[in-house]
Formats: C-alpha cells, structure tokens, sequence
C-alpha cells in the first residue's frame, strides 16, 4: 500500500508558455532553506550532474517525474499567495537542475512574476547558456551552487567541467543580477584550502553575490541512495564539524563576502 | 541580562493615598469590569525587549530550592502528601519556601509541593492518587465521604444511562470528568486586587437579591444557593489572605499588592479545586498597569518589576494536583494548564501587549524553560513587531508557548478573552466551560463497519446494524452507516455530559471560581473529537484506493487489506482535507441536536491533549493502514509521516477545519527543527514570525511551535538527568519531555520532525 499526497484534479494544460509542461519531481513548501521566507518550491526532475554527496539522487532522472504543465504548477502556487504574503517569501524552482527544462523554467518563474510572488532559480549553473534573458528576467534571485573551481576536483565531484558555472557566473554578475552563492561543505571532498580560497576569490570579484551560504554535507540522503539500489560515494563521510565550518565561512569572509 | 545582586527590598515608600490614585476614570469604577479598566488604562509597547531584567540573586536562590526538590519528586512521582485534611480554601496554614525571601506569598497546603485531597471530585481518584505513591488515606476522611458525604463521582455514576457505561468502557468515549473535577473555568482573578473583596460581596449579594422577585423554580433556587457559596468562598478568600497578613477587603495600593491579591485569588482556587485546567487568565497587561504606575512614581525599577513577575511565576510553576496513574496516561506529565493568555488587539486595533507581556516571556529565561504557567500567545500579523520578534525568540530558544489566532478569538469572543487549558476561549468573568474531553472518531468508523460491534471485545456497543457484504468497502455505503453511528455517539455523548455536569454542579460546585464571574454567565458545552486525521485518511482510502475487509471467523472485521493509492490530509490536498472538513461539521452539527444541561451552548475541540496515544491503543487496525493500537497524531495534526510537503502545506490543512464548527479549538503542534527555520538564528526569527502570520492570515488557529532536533530528544530519554528543564509543546500544553511515559516520549520522538533535507 502507499499513500500518494500528488495534487490530484485534472488540470488541463492551456495553450501558450503556461502549456508547456514539464517533468516535475514533486513540491514543497519550504521555510529558510530555498531561499528567503517561506517558499513554494517546485522541484524538477532530471540533472546532468553527478554530485557525489547530492542528497536527492531520486531528481536525477527525469524519468523520476511526473508531467505537469507550467499553468498547473501557478495553479498550486497561487493557492499559498495569501500566506507568503503575510510570511514573506516567494516561489523558487528548484531540482534536479531547472535548466534542464529551460521553457518550463521559464513559463513557471514569468507566470510567479505574474502572480505578485518574488522568485528565485536553485541551480548549478552547468546549463547556463540555456537560460535566456527573458527567464533571467523573471528571476529575483539566483542560487547558484558553485561546487568547485579547480577543474580535477569539479570532475571529480560532480563528474563534469567547472567552467560552464564560472562562466553562468560572470554572465550574471555582468546583468547585476542578484545571487546567493551556495558551497556544499563535504569533508575529503570539496574542503581544499585553495580551492575554497579560489572559489572565495571567484565570488568575491564578481560584485553581485549578496551572500554565501556555506551548507554543511549532511548524510540524510543515504536512503535514498539504498533505495534506488545506488552506491552512496560519501557513505564515509562525516558531517563535517563546527570548527571546519568555521574555517571555511572564515575563507569566504576574508574575500569580503557575507557568509552564514 | 545576567544575574544581578540582590535587591534589598525597600518598603514601599509613598503608597497611593487611594488604591486607584493616578487611573483613567471610566465605567469600571461604578461597575464590575476589568476590561474597561484595562481599556481606559492601558500603555501598550511597541518596543523591543532590550528593557527587560534578568534574574536577581534572590530569585535564583528561591528557584533553586525548589529546582533541588524536583528530582525527589520526579523519581517519587510525588513529592509529599497531606492525608489527613480534605482541601478548601481556608483548610491549610500558611507556607512559605524560604518565608524572609519571598515577595509573593502563598501555597496550596502548608508546604512547598506537598499535595491536597480534594474529596469532593471524587474518592477515587483521592485514594488511587495516594496508594500509587504509598500513601493511604485517613480513615477518618474516607468515612465521611462515604458515609456522610457524597462525591461528585458517585452521583454520576448513579445517573448514567447503561449506553454511557458502555460507551465509556469500550473507550469510544473517554477520559470524562466523572471521577476528577472538571476544570477549564477561569475565575476573573483580577476583580480581586481592582475591587477588594468586599465590593465583590456586596455586588453578588446584590444580584442574590434581585433574584428574590423571581419564583422559586428549580433554577432560581440553584442560582440562589450558588451565590450563597460565591460569597462564602469570597469570605474564605479574605481569611485566607488574612493568615499571610494581606488585607484582599479592600483594593491592592501598589504592584506588588496587586500581583499578591491576584495570585492569593487563584490560590484560593487552586487550594479547593482539582480541575483538570485551572487556568489562570488574561493577567499580564492587567497587572501592567499597576507596575507602571508604581514605575513612574518612582516606586519601583524594572529589575523589581521584572523581579516580582519571576517570583508570581515561581509560585504557578508549583501548582500541585493529585492525581492516578491512570489519569496521567490521559494528561501526561503533571500538567496543571495554568495558562495564561498574552498580547492579542484591542477592538479598537490597539495591541494589548504591555511592557509586562515581555516581563511574562522573560520568565523562561531568568528561571529557564518550564511548561506551567501554559504562556499562550495571542497572535494577530497586526501585532507590533518587537513582540512577534521576541516570541519567536523564545520559541527558538525554550520551545514552551504557544500561538492562538487573536483574529479569530477577537471577532468571536471579544477582546477580553482568554484561553483555558489548552485551545479552550472563554470571555474572562462572563463565560465557562463544561469540559467534555472528547469521543473517539476512528473507533465509531469501524463500529459503522462493523454494525455496532467492538473491534477489539466484539460486543455489541453502538446499534447493530446488518453486517457489511461485498469483497471491497462501498465509500457511500461506509458512509452512511457511519452517518448513523455518529447520530448515536452524539446522543449517548451529550447525555454522559449533561449527567456529569449536573453533578459536578451538585457535588464539587467551583463556587470561588463562580463568584469571580458575572451572574448570567454564558455556559459552553465543549464536545471534542479524537482522531479526526485517521479517520479522514480512512475514508480518503475507501473512497480513492480500494479497501477490503479482513474477518475474524465471528465475521468482526479486525484489518484491512489497501490497495492503490489515497491522499492524506495533512498535504493541502482539497481531495482528503475536504473529508476532514466534512467531518468536523458533520459531528457539531449532530452534537447540536441534543438539549444541554443549563442550555450551555454547544461546541468541540479538535484536541487529544496527550490522549492521542491511549486512544490509538484502544482502537484496532484501520483502514488507512494504521496498526492496531498505534497512536493516533495528536489533535488536528497530519497522521505522521503522511504530510509530504513541510509544515506549511500540512499547517494550511488543518487551517481549513472550519472554527464556526470547533469553537473550543483546534489544535496544532510542529516540530520543526532550528535549521528548517533558517540559517541564522535572526533567520529564524523572522521565518518564524512569517509563518506565524501566514497561519493566522489563511485562518489557522492555533499552533504550538517546538523548535528541537530528533537527537536532543532521544538524549534526553537516554540520558533524563541531564535535561531536567527539557520543555516541548504537545497539544496544547507543554510538558517536561523527561516527565512523560516511556511511550508517550516514544510517540513524541516518532512524529514528523520538519527538517529541511
């Protein structure tokens, strides 16, 4: 037996961006995490990166979604307007990688513009060059996950290059767009003193990070790595502790970023 | 905010030459009514808590010697009793814990934690209380109360109808008032400093008279021989002040008088009543204007404002009832629900929220986190932001208040209300309850399948009805059976109710509490459902995946066999919550078909309190694939781990139950942990307070916040020594999480933790 908590009701896709569809993971409603306030977050499915600690291995896929049309995605949305109103937030897509899907990204941050609701993309960065100026346009907020910026230890993290996420990178700091820079903390992994000095380096020059968030690897995704009958490359992995975080905040702040 | 020196306690200088000196004239002064007072005498704060104190030396050394008494009674069960002197209000002398070191004085017996008999409710619970911590009662008073003297306990069990006993043994119905008192009625506690007990006399025997002119019915006599005992017990009242030497005939002439009168008031209460909640009220900003008006004639400082808060509240966190094993399994942890309700708006949009609503909070800090008194947040996006801002300070930090909607209290009830117990509102001193715990929803549903039988005992309970044919389960054809079951539960619960409460009335009259209320008071009858979340889910899954029956070989249906898929409630899914709704209306609706005692008007909660757990123990498996015996979530809450969206969507369900169909509320406990709040701690205030204003806009009503990793709380049952302050919010109340059952804290730890992963 297993219990569904999918939307049910038949939401008919209109003609038009609202129609397009896309493959969605699942929803959410999130505080403090997905960016600012509580948010409606949409989780898309299918990402072209590998990351060793990511701990959604079931958004990998895009078989993993369900199709879902950006006007059925605004319909959800729109219902929690009145209460992100009162609490503050927005609605943020998320994945997987959202630039896998870039029309669908895109008709579901311009339709949340058009709902009043503040935005932001969760992305890696890697597909970049997909994302137009009209779905950046729509974006309040990027949160880009920089993972590496030594090209061996992105290969060897994420299983793909660093450049095309620098590159996404400059592109917005150029159109002044505003980001929070996201570094997953994974001990043996993406703790190299000279990289995170490098990354810290990178960010700072750009001038529209408004903050890094430095995110501890936790290992709450092991599960889902035993349950798609996965390896988990960071089994080993201990979460690190205060004093490795603090290091690596201190990295960044020295760069002149704000960090929490 | 650290410990500072103690401060000599200079006697207060320049004493007001009247008690009401330097107050706003109004309609109060002529009449008995502290909300005009209060109206006409308010200074709300909009400011930050960067005023407040911290603990004095003094505080601390009082606080400590009774923190050193807790683990005595936490192993004991009980620290001490008194066997020999059935309660009342004058019953005890004097005590004191440290007599030279306290600015508030008052215990309910003559020493610090050593329990009363309060007979009256009923010789049971007296006795079990007693002999379950190797106490035994003294003859002599077991020979009056069952010689010469009957119990409330024994007058509702001569009176129930054969279907109550039944009902009430097979547990659909349970945890009733009919062996304990019934609580949940607030006295006006604050008539007594504003007026003096003298005036409060003469105006109950003014309204004692006017009943003179009306025939002498069944009634009228009642109300006549309860007023009779209003003011003996307002007498009482005086002579017990008297004995701690503080004149209550006349009005309080300074803050400390005021907060003492207050608290001897509730004392008086307490000393003669077990009420399963003896709630204190709406007191802060009431008490706040008389700490201004001793601030500002230079009487007193902050740190000895904020000092005799600390000492009020000392004394509500000893308030000690007796009570049976058994009834902790229904109430668990020793919970007294000496709630006190704070902030909320005025009518007029003015904030309630005084410089004393913050004194109040900072308790938790200057003698650190603890669940009595139940502090209870009156929450409007309205309020100023300073104060919103500091309570999700302290639910971060203690995770002991909880959230009420002001809004909906406001427009329902008026802004003079206050909550009783956990979720229970009530206009303070014109309105009262009769506590009516609550039936079990899940249980009736397989009773509908069953045709009346027992899942568990297979007898006959509820009306037999012919046994259920066919592989799968018919949603309508469920439907309406059950439809019949809850017209019989209706009935058979409303007449449990009416039997009790006339005999509480009869045998255990709360005559202080009454006479610190209008004449006229509106009466509630407060039904309550448990289990509302199973049973939706149940039907969700009859109605959307398909469900078959599996019989014993006497053709009582004992499981079920799921196949497909449903949706829960708890996911902002109109599909299952829509059930949940219907529930809701469905039962008040058949609730209000059944005269009441005293023509109260009826209402129910959506509330277990801790019962969640011997509920779902009582109840066999359902068709939702909830096993046998496995606890139900507690009050409105999400079967866990079936909310599959965060808190919010889970919290927007239940925002749904309509409030015009639970009057006496509807509960609702998250645990969230601090890093799905935010990142930084600032963060998580804001967020908090967000979601807090999100919930109260889309019509939440009430919700207790516990802001807790899963690995503090499995410490703690590991490792209870070392968390003798450990506090969390379940429905309704806040208990110490080392104080509850082994199964209870296993049920706590189960439940869906938010946490962002």
């Amino acid at each position: 037996m297993t219990i569904s908590a999918v939307t049910a009701g038949p939401l008919q896709a209109p003609a038009g961006p609202a129609g397009i569809t896309g493959s969605v993971h699942s929803w959410d409603l999130s505080t403090g995490v997905d960016g600012p306030g509580t948010r409606f977050v949409v989780f898309t499915a299918g990402c072209p990166l590998r990351c060793v600690y990511c701990h959604n291995p079931d958004t990998w896929s895009g078989r993993n979604g369900r199709r879902m049309s950006a006007a059925a995605v605004l319909a959800r949305a729109s219902r929690y307007r009145r209460f992100i109103g009162a609490a503050g937030g927005g609605l943020t897509v998320s994945g997987g990688e959202p630039l896998l899907q870039p029309a669908f990204t895109r008709a579901v941050l311009t339709g949340a513009k058009e709902l009043g609701l503040h935005t932001a993309l969760d992305t890696s960065g890697y597909l970049g060059t997909r994302a137009d100026d009209e779905l950046l346009d729509a974006t309040d907020l990027v949160l880009l996950d920089i993972k590496s910026f030594d090209p061996a230890i992105a290969r060897r993290v994420t299983g793909r290059s660093a450049a095309p996420t620098l590159a996404f990178a400059r592109r917005l700091a150029a159109r002044h767009q505003l980001v929070w820079v996201r570094f997953v903390l994974v001990p043996g992994w993406t703790d190299d003193p000279g990289d995170v000095a490098a990354i810290a380096r990178f960010t700072a020059s750009l001038g529209n990070v408004e903050r890094v968030d430095v995110l501890p690897f936790h290992a709450l995704g092991a599960p889902k790595y035993a349950a798609l009958g996965l390896d988990y490359p960071c089994a080993d992995v201990t979460p690190p502790d205060a004093s490795q975080i603090a290091r690596v905040r201190a990295a960044f702040t020295a760069a002149g970023l704000a960090t929490v | 905010m650290s410990a500072s020196t103690a401060s000599p306690r200079t006697e207060t200088a320049g004493i007001p030459a009247s008690p009401w000196q330097g107050f706003a004239p109004g309609r109060w002064a002529d009449r008995i009514d502290v909300r005009d007072f209060i109206q006409a005498n308010i200074t709300p704060y909009t400011g930050d808590a960067a005023f407040l104190a911290g603990p004095t030396d003094r505080t601390l050394a009082l606080w400590s010697r009774l923190t050193a008494m807790f683990p005595d009674e936490q192993a004991r069960g009980i620290y001490d009793a008194d066997t020999h002197t059935p309660a009342s209000i004058t019953s005890h002398a004097p005590g004191y814990i440290d007599r030279e070191h306290e600015l508030i004085v008052g215990l309910q017996t003559d020493a610090p934690l050593r329990r009363a008999i309060m007979p009256n409710g009923g010789l049971r619970m007296v006795e079990g209380g007693l002999a379950a911590y190797g106490y035994t009662l003294d003859p002599a008073v077991r020979e009056i109360f069952t010689r010469y003297r009957k119990t409330h306990n024994d007058g509702v069990f001569d009176a129930y109808p054969a279907g109550v006993l039944a009902a009430r043994r097979s547990h659909v119905i349970t945890g009733l008032p009919d062996a304990y008192g019934r609580g949940r009625i607030i006295g006006d506690y604050r008539r007594v400093p504003l007026y003096g007990v003298d005036r409060l006399i003469a105006a109950k025997r003014a309204e004692k008279a006017a009943l003179d002119a009306h025939p002498s019915t069944a009634e009228i006599i009642r109300d006549r021989e309860e007023l009779a005992e209003q003011i003996r017990a307002l007498g009482e009242l005086a002579e017990m002040a008297a004995s701690y030497g503080h004149d209550v005939t006349r009005p309080s002439a300074t803050a400390r008088e005021a907060i003492q009168w207050l608290y001897l008031a509730y004392l008086a209460a307490v000393k003669e009543q077990n009420g399963a909640a003896m709630s204190l009220g709406r007191t802060s900003t009431f008490l706040d204007i008389y700490l201004e008006r001793d601030l500002r004639e230079g009487r007193l400082t902050e740190q000895e404002a904020q000092e005799l808060v600390d000492d009020f509240v000392i004394k509500l966190r000893i308030v000690r009832f007796l009570r049976t094993p058994e009834y902790d399994q229904l109430f668990s942890g020793d919970p007294t629900w000496v709630t006190e309700s704070i902030g909320g708006l005025g009518r007029d949009g003015r904030p309630l929220v005084t410089r004393t609503s913050f004194r109040y909070l900072q308790t938790l800090y200057n003698l650190g986190p603890a669940p009595e008194p139940n502090l209870t947040v009156l929450w409007s996006p309205a309020l100023p932001d300073g104060f919103k801002r500091f309570c999700a300070q302290v639910s971060v930090d203690t995770s002991s208040i909880q959230y009420e909607s002001d809004d909906l209290l406001r427009a329902r009830w008026g802004d003079d209300t206050a909550i009783a117990c956990c979720v229970s509102a009530m206009e303070v001193g014109k309105q009262m309850q009769f506590f009516g715990a609550r039936v079990n929803l899940a249980k009736t549903l397989l009773y509908a399948i069953n045709g009346g039988r027992d899942e568990n005992s297979g007898v006959q309970v509820g009306p037999w009805l012919p046994p259920l044919t066919g592989d799968a389960l018919d949603y309508d054809e469920v439907v309406s059976r059950f439809d019949t079951m809850m017209d019989w539960l209706a009935k058979t619960y409303v007449d449990a109710l009416n039997v009790i409460h006339y005999m509480h009335d009869k045998y255990a009259y709360e005559r202080l509490e009454m006479a610190l209320h209008d004449y006229g008071v509106l009466r509630t009858m407060a039904c309550g459902i448990a289990g509302l979340s199973v049973t939706a889910d149940s039907l969700a899954a009859i109605k959307y995946a398909t469900v078959r029956p599996v019989r014993d070989d006497t053709g009582l249906v004992v499981d079920y066999r799921t196949d497909g898929e449903f949706p829960a409630y708890g996911n902002d899914d109109d599909l299952a919550d829509d059930i949940a709704v219907g529930l809701v209306r469905t039962f008040m609706d058949k609730v209000r078909q059944h005269e009441t005692y005293r023509n109260a008007l009826h209402t129910q909660s959506v509330l277990t309190i801790t019962s969640n757990v011997v509920y779902g123990k009582h109840t066999g498996n359902t068709p939702d694939g909830r096993r046998a015996g496995a606890p139900f979530a507690p009050g409105a809450n999400p079967m866990n781990g079936r909310d599959r969206h965060g808190m919010v969507a889970a919290a927007l369900s239940v925002a749904k139950l309509p409030y015009s169909h639970a009057e006496d509320g509807i509960s609702l406990t998250e645990t969230i942990t601090p890093a799905a709040l935010g990142r930084t701690p600032a963060e998580q205030v804001d967020n908090l307070v967000g979601v807090l204003d999100g919930y109260v806009a889309c019509g939440g009503f009430h919700m207790n916040v516990n802001v807790l990793d899963r690995a503090t709380l499995v410490d703690a049952m590991d490792h209870p020594e070392r968390y003798p302050q450990l506090t969390i919010r379940v429905s309704g109340y806040a208990v110490n999480f080392v104080r509850l059952t082994r199964e209870q804290q296993l049920d706590v730890v189960s439940r869906t933790f938010h946490e962002s992963v």
